[in-house]
């Protein structure tokens, strides 16, 4: 069998598209193709991405741009928005940013990790792999998560309600927030927010390391599924911090191998175009990046949570320190790829945004007022921030009226655009190969995709869902039949 | 014995010489108002302090106060008047507020919130108006003026440099600069100008002053325009 990005057969065949991937965030489709027989021939994840955004923030002042840019998504506005400031601080020449600064910004980083993975795993992923991928449709979502397990579904809400109070406290609102500005950020905590916040930890510890255990187990209950399903191999990227920890908000670009071997290493975020490039192709509107050094075919890496707990040598905090050990030894030290391992390491990295939580409200310099610095203003700015699904590059330059003049951006779900697509491809191979596609095999292409957490609103560029619509055609394009169910 | 007119079965009391709106907002009435400062002569432009005397739509702002008038002026049809009118300010530039940065402290948003404007109901006419960031201090946002004119009067009544004028009719109304290339680097304004801090909306801005000022702490998160003590800010 072919790699299934581009169909080798002459015999007719008949498409299926699922156009609108659900419990995912944004709009996307998979096509496939499919021969007579049912064999499939052909299985490519669709995204549309219009960089419209790039476009319209063109002649706009830099300053209000990580505000501003929290339009491109209304996922993860915050990911955008420190991203964004962390690009303009080069061009303000805040070289170092206040203390105070740097933690109120990882504060509210690692209160938007919290969050983003709590819903994800909690929200979108648990109705998979709590009742299975092809249970019954109509219970396979949150609602029957709350009537089936009352309290995961209460620890879920309650996970993410503790972020986006982070949030709120340091950004100034849940969402669409203006707390972190170039140079540093408008406001730090009080006392009273600091010891709200800490009074609640005890229980978010708690609830996170029920949230690993959980995913541990549904693992030990079925490895061999978890560990097959979708799998593909490949390189994978992250940022890391210090000594090569694992690091959400600043870092070092680095890239291992299949096998764990690093590639590069110590990459500068604003060397980024250096090293990585972007491939167009004629079927997607979505890019694939790679690595420069090796290329469109080898240069592929996949990002977020499974990419950064194995790209890291280490966890600074304890908790999620011997989680990732008991990851790593229940696959025996070696490198791990399966899909569904993103669930996993995503709960390790929650465990661990709680504990740096933890950190960071008992230092005194969240409480300061030294909020700003600036220095020799400069043309152009880089920011590279680990968002909670994957690297998050913002590129702007600025001219000397303080207008933005450029403006590149590549999301995380676009670093995950071909791996994504391996995934499906996998996927079509063992389950959907020879067999009438019903909506619990269709579901099975979903499952992968969800396990990347692609935020398709970020990659489109775009708001608002749009509900499933799948479509049946025969080989001229007749539609032969269709289901729509709505989303989310 | 002061003299007193009516407003909404309220004695407003009023000296010789102040108009409707001022006598109100003197007594603690607000009135809806975006062109009108008390620092400024009154202009009568934006008409969303359009009042009803003895049954007559009438601006507040430049309606002398009289002896015996009788004012309607927060009722139901006035506030659906208003809010027409605030609706059309919106649609004819580009508001936008979440990424605006006078957000929380701009007039038009203020009385959005006030006459509970939630959807635009007008289609939107999205003018092209690129900005002027030539000055190294200061840059204007065209975007976002409502032709208010408030600076066009600070500039050559308290600055005495007559920077701004209003050119063109109907629709095409828009504000120029006085200088020979139209750009704002080339007159002699200075950010200190009482034109500067006088718009009320987010067309005339310091650079790189962005959003210093944190949710919480800006003009209208504390309370409402119609809270606001008149001629504290902005
Ligand atoms: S720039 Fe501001 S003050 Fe001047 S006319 Fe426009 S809205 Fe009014
Ligand atoms: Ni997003």
């Amino acid at each position: 069998m072919t790699s299934l990005e581009t169909s080798q057969t002459d015999k007719p065949t008949r498409r299926i598209s699922i156009d609108q991937v659900s419990r995912v965030e944004g709009h996307g489709k998979v096509t496939l193709l499919l021969d007579d027989e049912g064999h499939v021939h052909q299985a490519r994840l669709h995204i549309v991405e219009f960089r419209g955004f790039e476009r319209f923030i063109q002649g706009r002042p830099y300053w209000e741009v990580p505000v501003m840019v929290q339009r491109l998504c209304g996922i993860c506005p915050v990911s955008h928005h420190l991203a964004a400031s962390k690009a303009l601080d080069v061009v303000v020449g805040a070289t170092q940013l206040t203390p105070t600064a740097e933690k109120v910004r990882r504060l509210m980083h690692y209160g938007q990790m919290l969050q983003s993975h709590a819903l994800h795993f909690f929200h979108l992923s648990s109705p998979d792999l709590l009742f299975g991928f092809d249970s019954e449709v109509s219970k396979r979502n949150v609602v029957g998560v709350v009537a089936a397990y009352p309290e995961l579904a209460t620890h879920g809400v309650l996970l993410r309600k503790f972020g986006q109070e982070v949030i709120r406290l340091t950004a100034g609102k849940r969402v669409h927030g203006t707390g972190s500005i170039p140079g540093g950020v408008n406001k730090s905590l009080t006392r009273a927010e600091r010891d709200e916040l800490l009074a609640a930890l005890p229980d978010v510890l708690q609830w996170a390391r029920e949230g690993v255990d959980l995913v541990k187990a549904l693992h030990q209950k079925n490895t061999a599924l978890y560990e097959s399903f979708g799998l593909f191999r490949s390189s994978l990227l992250s940022l890391v911090g210090p000594g090569g920890r694992l690091e959400f908000y600043d870092g070092v670009i680095r890239a291992r191998d299949a096998d764990g071997q690093v590639m590069v290493d110590g990459i500068e975020p604003k060397n980024y175009r250096q090293h990585i490039e972007e491939e167009v192709k004629s079927w997607s509107y979505m890019k694939f990046p790679y690595l420069t050094a090796l290329g469109p075919e080898r240069g592929w890496y996949k990002v977020g949570p499974l990419a950064r707990v194995q790209n890291c040598d280490f966890i600074h905090t304890p908790l999620a320190e011997a989680e990732r050990q008991a990851f790593r030894e229940a696959h025996g030290g070696q490198m791990v790829h399966a899909p569904l391992a993103y669930h996993w390491t995503r709960l390790i990295e929650l465990l661990h945004a709680a504990e740096v939580i933890g950190e960071l409200l008992r230092d005194d310099d969240l409480m300061g007022d030294a909020l700003v610095v600036s220095g020799e203003r400069v043309g152009e700015g880089v920011g590279i921030i680990e968002a909670p699904r994957g690297t998050l590059i913002h590129h702007y330059k600025v001219d000397s009226q303080d207008l933005v003049t450029m403006c590149n951006l590549i999301v995380s779900t676009t670093h995950n655009n071909q791996a994504m697509n391996e995934a499906i491809r996998s996927v079509a191979r063992e389950y959907l190969d020879g067999h009438e596609p019903t909506e619990g095999l269709m579901n099975h292409l979903e499952v992968a995709i969800r396990a990347f957490d692609p935020c398709l609103s970020c990659a489109t560029h775009a708001m608002g869902r749009m509900p499933l619509y799948v479509e049946v055609r025969d080989a001229s394009g007749a539609v032969v039949g269709s289901a729509t169910k709505s989303s989310r | 014995m002061s003299k007193t007119f009516t407003m909404d079965e309220r004695e407003i009391p009023f000296v010789e010489g102040q108009t409707v709106m001022q006598a109100a907002l003197a007594d603690g009435v607000y009135v809806p108002h975006l062109c009108a400062h008390p620092e400024f002569k009154p202009h009568g432009s934006c008409r969303v302090c359009t009042v009803k005397v003895n049954g007559r739509h009438a601006a507040s702002c430049t309606l002398a106060a009289r002896e015996g008038l009788v004012v309607e002026n927060q009722t139901a049809e006035l506030r659906e008047l208003r809010r027409e009118l605030v609706q059309l300010l919106f649609v004819e530039g580009n508001h936008f507020c979440p990424s605006c940065e006078k957000s929380g402290d701009c007039k038009l948003q203020a009385l959005g919130y006030e006459l509970e404007v939630k959807t635009l109901h007008f289609t939107q006419l999205f003018p092209d108006r690129p900005v002027d960031a030539s000055h190294p201090d200061l840059m204007l946002d065209f975007n976002r003026c409502i032709l208010c004119e408030l600076c066009v009067r600070a500039s050559a009544e308290v600055d005495g440099r007559h920077v701004f004028a209003l050119s063109g009719r109907g629709i095409d109304k828009h504000l120029i600069v006085n200088s020979e290339s139209g750009r704002l680097a080339d007159t002699s304004i200075a950010a200190t100008d009482t034109a500067v801090s006088v718009c009320p909306v987010g067309v005339i801005l310091k650079k790189g002053r962005g959003f210093r000022v944190p949710i919480g702490q800006r003009t209208y998160d504390a309370a409402p325009i119609s809270a606001m003590p008149e001629g504290k800010k902005p």
